[in-house]
Parts: C-alpha cells; sequence; structure tokens
C-alpha cells in the first residue's frame, strides 16, 4: 500500500513515464558493456560522442551539445537511461537528442534510412548495459 | 514573476540585433580568416578570375557575352547578390542568382543550361557576389517574396531526417556548440558561393544544404527547388545587414 502510494506520488511529480523509464529489456540477451562502448564511440553509427562528452580517452574532440555522461550510470538507473536512448522525448518533447530506437513522428527521412532505427534493439541493450557502467568521477 | 518573464523576453529580443549575430567568418581561426582575407591565398579568388573572364565572353547562339548588356560589372553588379533572391516576373517565382545566370543563358544569349554546380557557373556566380564584398545584406522588399520567406522560416524550424532535426535546433538554439571538433555555425549565408576546404573546392549554398540534410539523415531537396530557394530568402531575411564577404573560405 505504501509503496503504491510512494509510486503514485512520484508518476505526479516527473510525468508519467520519465520516473520509471523502461523496466524490461528489448530483448532476450543481455547487453554486453564491451559491444556498447564501441558503439558509443563510432561516430559513424550511433554519433553519440558528436554531442556528448564522457570518459573518453579515445575520443580527441567530444561535443557539447549533450549532458557529459561521466558517471551517467550514478544519475540514471538502467530503466530511465533505456527510456533515453530508445526515444528521448518521452523524457522532453523538445530534446535535440535523436530517437534512437524509434519511427515515430519522422518526416523526410532519406531513402537510405527509412524504415530504419538509429540503434537496433540489440544495440540499444548494449549501449545502455554501456552507460549503467560509467560510475564515478572522470578518471 | 509576470515582471521577470517579461524582461526575460525584451532580453531575448535584444539578442537578435545585428551587433549579437556572429558570422561564420568571426567563428573562425585567425588562420583561415588570414586565408580568405588575402585575394592571392583566397582560393575562392580561382573562380572570381574565371568567372571575370567568362562576363566578357560571347555565348550561346546570340553571341552575346554578359557585358554587352550589362556594362561593366563592377557599376552593373554591385550589391546585386545582395538582395538575391529576386522575384522573376516571367516565371512567377523567385529566383536566387545561379538560378538568375541560368535564365539569361537560356532566355538572352541562347546558350544551353549550365548545370547549378558546374565549374562555369560557380565561376560567373563568385564573380558577381564579389562586387557585393563588403555591402550589407538587403533582402528584396516585394511583398510577393514574404510568403516564399516565411515557408523558409517553416522548412528551417521542421525536425526532418532519422535524427529528427531541424535547421533551427543546431544554428538557433545551439549556435557555438561543439559537434565533435565543429563549431556550430549561426547559418548567415554571407559569403556563397564559398570555398570549403572540406570540398576541396567552390560550391553553392544549396549544395551546403543538401550536405546538412544528408547529416540529419533526411532526403535532400533539388539544388535550385523551390524549398530551397524558401529556404535561401529566409537565411537571408534572417541575416539581413550582416556585410557580404563573396567568395568566403570555411573549414
Amino acid at each position: 500500500m505504501g509503496r503504491a502510494l510512494s509510486c503514485a506520488a512520484a508518476i505526479a511529480i516527473a510525468g508519467p513515464l520519465g520516473a520509471q523509464g523502461l523496466p524490461d529489456p528489448l530483448t532476450d540477451v543481455p547487453g554486453d558493456p564491451s559491444r556498447g562502448h564501441a558503439i558509443v564511440l563510432d561516430q559513424q553509427k550511433s554519433l553519440c560522442v558528436l554531442c556528448h562528452a564522457g570518459p573518453f580517452a579515445e575520443v580527441p574532440f567530444q561535443g557539447d551539445l549533450g549532458p557529459d555522461l561521466t558517471g551517467v550510470g550514478d544519475r540514471l538507473s538502467l530503466p530511465e537511461l533505456r527510456l533515453r536512448v530508445v526515444d528521448s522525448r518521452s523524457v522532453n518533447p523538445d530534446t535535440i537528442m535523436p530517437p534512437f530506437h524509434s519511427l515515430d513522428g519522422l518526416a523526410r527521412v532519406g531513402a537510405r534510412w527509412q524504415g530504419t532505427t538509429i540503434l537496433t534493439a540489440q544495440e540499444v541493450e548494449d549501449v545502455v548495459a554501456y552507460l549503467a557502467s560509467l560510475k564515478g568521477g572522470s578518471e | 514573476m509576470m515582471l521577470r518573464a517579461a524582461l526575460l523576453t525584451g532580453a531575448l529580443a535584444t539578442v537578435a540585433t545585428a551587433e549579437e549575430r556572429r558570422t561564420g567568418y568571426e567563428m573562425m581561426s585567425p588562420d583561415l580568416r588570414a586565408m580568405q582575407d588575402d585575394e592571392m591565398s583566397n582560393p575562392g579568388m580561382l573562380w572570381v578570375a574565371e568567372g571575370a573572364a567568362l562576363w566578357d565572353t560571347p555565348e550561346g547562339e546570340a553571341g552575346l557575352s554578359c557585358a554587352d548588356c550589362h556594362g561593366g560589372a563592377e557599376q552593373s553588379m554591385a550589391g546585386v547578390a545582395a538582395r538575391y533572391p529576386a522575384w522573376d516576373e516571367d516565371s512567377g517565382a523567385p529566383v536566387d542568382l545561379a538560378g538568375r545566370i541560368g535564365l539569361c543563358r537560356t532566355r538572352h544569349q541562347n546558350a544551353g543550361a549550365w548545370d547549378r554546380e558546374s565549374r562555369p557557373l560557380l565561376a560567373l556566380a563568385a564573380f558577381v557576389s564579389r562586387q557585393s564584398k563588403g555591402v550589407p545584406i538587403t533582402p528584396d522588399s516585394d511583398p510577393r517574396l514574404d510568403p516564399w520567406r516565411d515557408t523558409g522560416r517553416v522548412l528551417f524550424e521542421t525536425r526532418m531526417g532519422q535524427l529528427n532535426l531541424a535547421c533551427a535546433n543546431c544554428h538557433d538554439d545551439h549556435a557555438g556548440g561543439h559537434l565533435a571538433a565543429a563549431t556550430i555555425p549561426e547559418a548567415h549565408p554571407t559569403g556563397y558561393p564559398q570555398y570549403r576546404l572540406q570540398w576541396e573546392e567552390m560550391g553553392g549554398l544549396h549544395r551546403r544544404f543538401g550536405n546538412c540534410m544528408a547529416g540529419v539523415r533526411a532526403e535532400p531537396f533539388a539544388s535550385g527547388s523551390p524549398e530551397y530557394i524558401a529556404l535561401e530568402l529566409f537565411l537571408m531575411s534572417r541575416a539581413a545587414g550582416l556585410e557580404m564577404e563573396a567568395p568566403a573560405v570555411r573549414p
């Protein structure tokens, strides 16, 4: 009873989706943080580091349009990370973060990209597993 | 709270003054600015020189050169690029500078069309634009252009592509920010056609539009399309008062 009440309070404060995130994995195969690491650094595929800085010693020029990902695993839970990677518009309708695993509302998508999401479901799980592992300050 | 909001709105309105806007020139490195400023090192000046020669060359079945009708470009073309795109009576639509040069070829010189991104067209456009160096952008006040400018604004603010981004998301809201190593400019078209180091050649504004659209994984419009003309009209009105600097050099 107390648990249900606090849950309702959280919904009232943070909105219907933002607080919960997506608790269920998108695939049956657990996310692989090392594969996720490689995807995050891939500037052709995920594009993450074009906008985000983070603890990525391999990347000389990191963008500053999104929040620094250092310690993001401390700030957001796995379900919250998953929701933001899948479709950050669920948290902020005006976000500039592309929807990585949603086709909702897209317009004039290039022929080469039509009907495909930026990341596959498994790639989302890998990225989320990696982001969750980013704990503590920069080092 | 209301007062505070009103003050904030006033402050935001102030941001849109000419003094606050920054051109791509002002945002780039001193080395690149020096390259653009020195006529001997600005690669775009090669195209300008070619354009100067083309200006005096008879073309087409009419055997007319640009100079035969327009005289010296230093006088007749001064400030023209700073007010384009302009309304074309015959087609009942606006044309940009490349389009106008193309119409001169087909209507008056009886010559074949040049591709918009061909070397001779870029050279002639660069030569004509050069005659507006230092001239403040002064959009044509023809009211028939207004609906086109409105369409351009809508395009500028419409999210597109797999990355779901509008021009405004970067060039209004995050100008000065960094996309990896690149500083995001405010997108003022002050120096087209321009020499981009990334291209290793001159290119027009519509080619640049295509680059951005491909970047957000959208299907680009065609160069010279009504959509790009509308976007150009909007950007030129947004850049009104800024000085022309063609041929610009950009990273």
